[in-house]
């Protein structure tokens, strides 16, 4: 590909950036489950994603096991996971002071890639492409079956996610949980079930977005921290909280730096992203999609 | 008995706000607590609610249960105690109908929930034209026939009520204890209500108590609270 400037190249780059924004919604949008139920960033986000991607490995390229089963098992298997964390590790805490919990969560993410480490070595794990590596043309740029694969699964847990707490009693008490814990509470919700129901729920997204990221990244024990960095870049671009900014967002940070990467420099492809959340955090602390309840943060 | 509370003690840190008190309700009475500001009405009814922790030593009996085994949630799903809180604590973002329909989410008799939603609108009709308004929009009057029908909903043995005139217009004040005597005549709830509107709280219930500083110092029927010189003097203007 020549590094003219013509029209291919810029699609091109937007395809690149979608793919990666992709990811980092999918990250985005379990720091804000988490966070809109109990008020902390859980650091270990980044990790659920590389549990989901290295399973998926194993279990198709080591145990042969269909795609559509191992998705499944992975997505369970991470969900588990995300659940005992909160059982183990956030429940219990008293009080549940906000700077005790994150601490708590950096501690589950070291443990979670040491786990890794052991498990899956260091080395990264190649994993088949969903339908072949055959790309597309469009207009002629080119584009993966797989990155279609990616942007159809995000479309599909936007639309399942707007349908849950829009529509369903669970997800609009998640959101009353998130809007008051209180009156939750004393409308007779289980407060503590709709977090162990936030850690389920973003622990399966971030599976889902590792296993369908791993055959163009090859996972490896090491990614989860910035995958989770940008992730949160996303997040706090959106809007702390905003699930619908975070996907903007995300897609938003993943095409910026396929740019910077395609126009400016490619080393620094992953400084771009930090670097425009940077800014975004200079300007506008609530994010662009934000409103006042990113202010929750200043609990710190 | 209903509800006995025996050496009720809450602190906040070091600020005793309720220093062992006594009271009991029986079921279907109205009663009141009253006491000016600062006094320890809200905190007695989050107590009960279970909203904040109690000093050892307390002894709180629902219906010959333990009321400390239960945590908030379940006192509400499962004992049916409703509390209206201070500030009425709606899901702002949420139309009427939806905090309605939240305030059902852990209730069993599901067969039930449409007949008592029925009955809500029923008895507040501005709820009902405004179904589909954010709550949060609503004026403080419906606000607090929200919260009102929302405690409704979500189980209705008891419902506490912490001070559901403040803010309100005398009309429409009016209308809201109004409300409240037809919920308890007409669908068995047992009312307890905190006020700082001592002459209000005494002409609705039917026996009340006086809260000063954490103690509860004086009870009595409503009509000899009414006659009590110290009373009159400290709570109903003279
Ligand atoms: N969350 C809290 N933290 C610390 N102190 C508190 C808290 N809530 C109440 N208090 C204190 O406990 C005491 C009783 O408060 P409470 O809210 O029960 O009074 P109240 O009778 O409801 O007053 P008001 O009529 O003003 O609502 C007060 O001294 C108050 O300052
Ligand atoms: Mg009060």
């Amino acid at each position: 590909m020549s590094s003219g400037g013509s029209f291919t190249d810029l699609l091109q780059f937007i395809f690149m950036g979608l793919q990666r924004g992709s990811i980092y919604a999918m990250v985005a949008m379990g720091f804000n489950m988490i966070y809109n139920s109990t008020g902390i960033i859980n650091l270990a986000q980044g990790e659920f994603v590389v549990l989901g991607g290295l399973m998926m490995v194993s279990l198709t390229m080591s145990a042969n096991i269909s795609l559509p089963l191992a998705f499944v098992i992975t997505v369970f298997f991470v969900t588990i996971v995300g659940i005992l964390m909160e059982r183990f590790t956030i429940n219990p805490v008293k009080p549940p002071t906000v700077m005790r919990l994150i601490i708590i969560t950096v501690a589950v993410s070291i443990l979670l890639k040491g786990s890794a480490m052991c498990f899956w070595g260091k080395e990264s794990h190649y994993m088949k492409h969903f339908s072949g590596t055959e790309p597309f043309e469009i207009m002629g740029a080119t584009i993966l079956p797989q990155t279609l694969w990616i942007f159809g699964i995000l479309i599909i847990i936007v639309a399942a996610f707007i349908y849950f707490f829009n529509f369903t009693m669970t997800g609009k008490s998640m959101r009353a949980c998130s809007i008051n814990r209180d009156a939750a509470r004393l409308a007779g919700i289980n407060d503590r079930k709709m977090v162990m129901l936030s850690f389920a729920l973003s622990a399966g997204i971030g599976a889902i977005a590792g296993i369908i990221v791993t055959p163009i990244i090859q996972m490896d024990y090491s990614r989860g921290a910035l995958l989770g960095i940008k992730g949160f870049g996303a997040a706090v671009v959106g809007g702390l909280g905003n699930s619908i900014g975070a996907v903007v967002a995300g897609l938003l940070v993943g095409i910026l730096e396929a740019l910077g990467g395609g126009y400016i420099s490619s080393h620094y492809m992953d400084a771009f992203a930090l670097l425009i959340l940077l800014i975004v955090l200079f300007i506008r602390p609530s994010g662009i999609f934000g409103s006042r309840e990113a202010s929750r943060l200043k609990e710190f | 008995m209903l509800l006995s509370v025996e050496n009720l003690s809450v602190s906040y840190g070091k600020i005793r706000a309720l220093q062992g008190i006594n009271f009991n309700i029986d079921e279907g009475e109205i009663v009141s607590i009253i006491g000016a500001n600062g006094a320890g009405k809200s905190t007695t009814l989050r107590a009960i609610s279970r909203m904040v922790p109690v000093e050892p030593g307390t002894k709180m009996i629902y219906q010959d249960q333990d009321l400390l085994t239960y945590t908030a949630d379940k006192v509400v799903s499962r004992l049916g105690i409703s509390h209206v809180p201070e500030g009425r604590r709606l899901f702002g973002n949420l139309t009427v109908m939806e905090n309605l329909q939240l305030a059902t989410f852990a209730r069993k008799d599901r067969d039930k929930i449409q007949a008592d939603l029925k009955r809500v609108f029923e008895i507040f009709p501005r709820l009902d034209e405004r179904r589909e308004q954010k709550s949060g929009t609503l004026s403080g009057g419906e606000q607090q026939m929200l919260a009102i029908g929302r405690a409704f909903m979500s189980g209705r043995k008891i419902m506490l009520l912490d001070e559901p005139s403040m803010g309100l217009a005398p009309l429409l004040m009016l209308n809201v204890f109004e409300a409240l005597k037809e919920i308890n005549r007409e669908d068995a709830t047992t009312i307890l209500l905190v006020e700082q509107n001592a002459r209000l709280a005494l002409q609705f219930a039917r026996r009340g108590y006086v809260l000063e500083s954490g103690n509860l110092v004086l009870e009595g029927s409503s009509n000899e609270l009414l006659e009590n010189p110290e009373v009159k003097k400290a709570y109903l203007g003279g």
